[in-house]
């Protein structure tokens, strides 16, 4: 009786095993992908908003993938400003978003599986990519399209030892600083537009008896990366931005008297009791902060002032009134003197592609181009996305925190400065400089903290 | 020798057996072990309880006050919303289901082949004599001490290489991840289940053989049936493994998300950059119920397999 049961079960055992083999049979997918030249009209020949892509013949049935870092929700404005492309050249781009991005793209670059694209965060990574020679050199049309709307800054950001590698993507101005424009204007108070007008402001608030600043460092692994920025920030403005490059690249060492000075400057923010942290706690809750909940006691007016990048507009609750005269908004990190004009810290992504597949090079060209700048800022009612793209408008620019972000990074004095910590090895940039300005706000010397910094350089 | 030695003890065992067994019912039984046992599932349960009330909380709440306010506010109960979860379903491109069956289809296989595998090795190993067997058996058992982080580039290398993976893969990148998930089970397994098959008394064996049972027949008959509860235990086990995992889909289902598992979309559900780290407590929730549905369903080869496993003999 048993017997017969059981073997029954191994039956439907049997049954079941043979089946999703079966049926994982049938979901193979079967296209064939190989480079080759232009071929075949267009499906998008004698429209006009498919001038660019016309050169590429007709790519219908071909796939692109693409892997990054941005997953749901805010992956679904990327997915839909491909619609250009999709409708001019046929071909089919396929979306993967993962937080594990860094490390898996480079598993999968290491064992032979790349995708065809991936957007890069950090110039340090693309490096590293480039140095295992899998990474394609950007064709011609994307190269052109890059000096066409695009800074000379923004491209050695993508490049490798002179060679455009990867076209920049969307990019985030860190130097803001988050308040309530309601809380200032009830209380009279200004925004300062330079650094010591700053300092007078907070000497100013704290005598209300509210703290003038809040900050959270906290974030994982990576805790400690909103102070980096803050010392990459005060940097910038007192030594400019040529030191500042040294200092990135390691010409001067990372504990130079000016860099302890500067960490001093920001130290005299946010190790100051008087200063922090708002509606928090005192000096060291900065480090066991969340950085999404650093701002959030502006909203209760307990805090007054927020460093953040402009990326921090999607931790205000839904709802918020983020704008010029609403609850929240920010203002631009005042200089600290007027010898570097108007240098601006940020971050951005970068289109790197394995495979010179026509179908790849005509969706690299699609992107870097200024039509698609303006179909992504069309495709983002929510905002949270600005592109240093020139071709650019700003009018089509979401939400008011990226139109002013879109005016800083299009501002022609401005000089930006890619975020250091992304650049350095990931020994110091994605390591000891988190860890070092974590222990730094818990009460490390600022000789200390930097001199270990400079220690542990490779 | 070794029947002399049981015989005393074995009475003296009889003897006060029953008196032990009064022992432990008493102590058991007994106000401050009860109360003990409360306070410890009291204080195990509470986390869990705090993320249940957490995922109907709004999002603005979440992020400035602990679980607990939920009830000491003037209006416990007003606030309390469905939004988390209708996010957490709703909320991605694809739909939420699709990644719930996509579990399911990776899932089941990889809980099935390596059993059915290894439920035969563990029968060779264990009561099939060739030569060679007990060193075959050692290199299996240490195959286990293979962390799978080690293996994971240099399979996915072989993946590649036999055109296995990557976006053009057969059955759309489903087979790399059963296959994954078999080779890292499959150590485990055998050792497992060849520890309990070997439990089984030979005399059972011995007298199929004289009845004119071959391999086949000793296996389906009464190997089977005897190994049902370790099977099913083993099978909870490699299912809440395999329903968890994050890692093996990751690496080895790489290419889309038309393969991806619930464990990479409730990765993701936080957002790009940690700001909706508000739905992670309807995300846990909702990934649990299938693993507790398995795990309350089953219970009971659960327990009896553990057992079976290591008091037999």
């Amino acid at each position: 009786m048993r017997s017969r049961k059981t073997r029954r079960g191994m039956a439907v055992t049997a049954a079941l095993v043979s089946a999703g083999l079966v049926l994982a049979g049938c979901g193979g997918s079967d296209d064939d992908k190989g480079s080759g030249e232009a071929s075949g009209k267009s499906p998008g020949e004698g429209k006009a908003e498919c001038a660019q892509l016309t050169q590429f013949g007709d790519l219908s049935g071909k796939d692109v993938t693409v892997y990054t870092s941005i997953v749901a929700p805010e992956d679904k404005p990327h997915i839909d400003s491909w619609k250009v492309f999709e409708d001019c050249t046929g071909a089919d781009v396929k979306y993967e978003g993962s937080k594990e991005f860094e490390t898996q793209l480079q598993v999968r670059v290491q064992s032979g599986n790349p995708p065809d694209i991936a957007y890069i965060p950090q110039p340090g990574l693309l490096q590293t990519l480039v140095g295992t020679g899998k990474v394609v050199e950007a064709p011609d049309t994307v190269a052109a399209n890059v000096d066409k709307w695009f800074g000379e800054d923004w491209r050695s950001y993508g490049s490798v030892d002179g060679k455009l590698y990867a076209a920049p993507l969307g990019a985030n101005v860190k130097s803001f600083v988050w308040y309530s424009p309601k809380m200032f204007a009830d209380n009279g108070w200004e925004i300062p537009t330079t650094w010591d007008d700053m300092l007078a402001l907070s000497d100013t608030i704290a005598a209300t008896g509210i703290k003038p600043w809040c900050a959270g460092i906290e974030s994982g692994e990576a805790t400690g990366w909103p102070a980096t920025d803050w010392l990459e920030d005060v940097l910038l403005r007192s030594v400019g931005p040529d030191v500042y490059d040294q200092w990135v690249a390691h010409e001067i060492p990372f504990n130079d008297p000016k860099v302890v000075e500067s960490l001093d400057n920001v130290g005299a923010i946010l190790k100051n009791d008087k200063y922090v942290n708002g509606g928090i706690g005192d000096v060291s809750s900065i480090a066991t902060t969340a950085f999404q909940d650093g701002g959030l006691p502006i909203l209760e007016g307990k805090c007054a002032m927020h460093r953040q990048a402009s990326f921090y507009a999607a931790n205000w609750d839904e709802g918020t009134d983020v704008s010029e005269n609403g609850q929240v908004f920010a203002f631009y990190l005042p200089p600290m003197g007027d010898e570097f004009g108007s240098p601006v810290l940020g971050g951005g992504e970068f289109v790197a592609a394995f495979s010179d597949a026509p179908e790849v090079q005509a969706f690299q060209t699609y992107l870097s181009s200024d039509q698609w700048a303006n179909e992504k800022a069309k495709a983002t009612p929510n905002g949270g996305w600005v592109s240093a793209n020139t071709g650019l408008d700003i009018a089509n620019l979401a939400s008011p925190v990226d139109k002013l972000s879109g005016e800083i990074l299009q501002n022609p004095d401005a000089v930006f400065r890619f975020d250091g910590s992304d650049m350095m090895p990931g020994e110091v940039g994605a390591g000891s400089f988190w860890k070092e300005m974590t222990n730094w706000i818990t009460g490390e010397s600022t000789q200390d903290a930097l001199d270990n910094i400079e220690a542990s350089w490779p | 020798m070794t029947t002399a030695v049981p015989d005393e003890k074995g009475v003296e065992a009889l003897v006060a057996q029953e008196p032990v067994a009064a022992t432990a019912k008493r102590a058991l039984s007994s106000p401050w072990a009860s109360l003990t046992a409360i306070i410890i599932a009291v204080v195990w349960t509470l986390p869990t309880f705090g993320l249940l009330v957490t995922s109907f909380r709004p999002e603005g709440d979440i992020k400035t006050s602990g679980w607990w306010s939920a009830f000491i506010t003037s209006t416990p109960w007003k606030n309390w919303t469905l939004a988390n979860y209708d996010q957490v379903l709703n909320g991605s491109d694809t739909n939420l289901s699709t990644y719930f069956i996509n579990s399911i289809i990776i899932t089941v296989p990889s809980v099935l082949i390596p059993i059915s595998i290894a439920v035969m090795a563990a029968y060779a190993f264990a009561w099939m004599k060739f030569p060679g067997r007990d060193f075959l058996f050692v290199a299996v058992f240490a195959l286990q001490i293979v962390p799978i982080q080690v293996t994971m580039i240099p399979l996915l290398k072989l993946y590649v290489n036999q055109g296995f993976a990557g976006s053009e893969a057969p059955g759309g990148g489903f087979y790399t991840i059963w296959l994954s998930h078999s080779i890292f089970a499959l150590p485990l397994a055998i050792y497992l289940l060849h520890n309990f098959m070997s439990q089984i008394p030979g005399e059972l064996i011995e007298s199929a053989r004289v009845d004119g049972a071959a391999h086949v027949q000793i296996f389906t008959r009464i190997m089977l049936p005897l190994m049902a509860p370790a099977i099913a235990a083993f099978g909870i086990f490699q299912f809440l493994w395999v329903w968890n995992d994050l890692l093996v889909a990751l690496v080895f289902g790489g290419g889309s998300l038309e393969v991806s598992p619930l464990t990479v979309r409730l990765a993701e559900l936080s957002g790009t950059r940690g700001n909706d780290w508000f739905l992670l407590s309807a995300g846990a929730f909702v990934s649990l119920i299938v693993p507790l549905i398995v795990f309350l369903s089953l219970q009971r080869y659960f327990v009896r397999g553990l057992l079976a496993g290591s008091v037999k003999g």
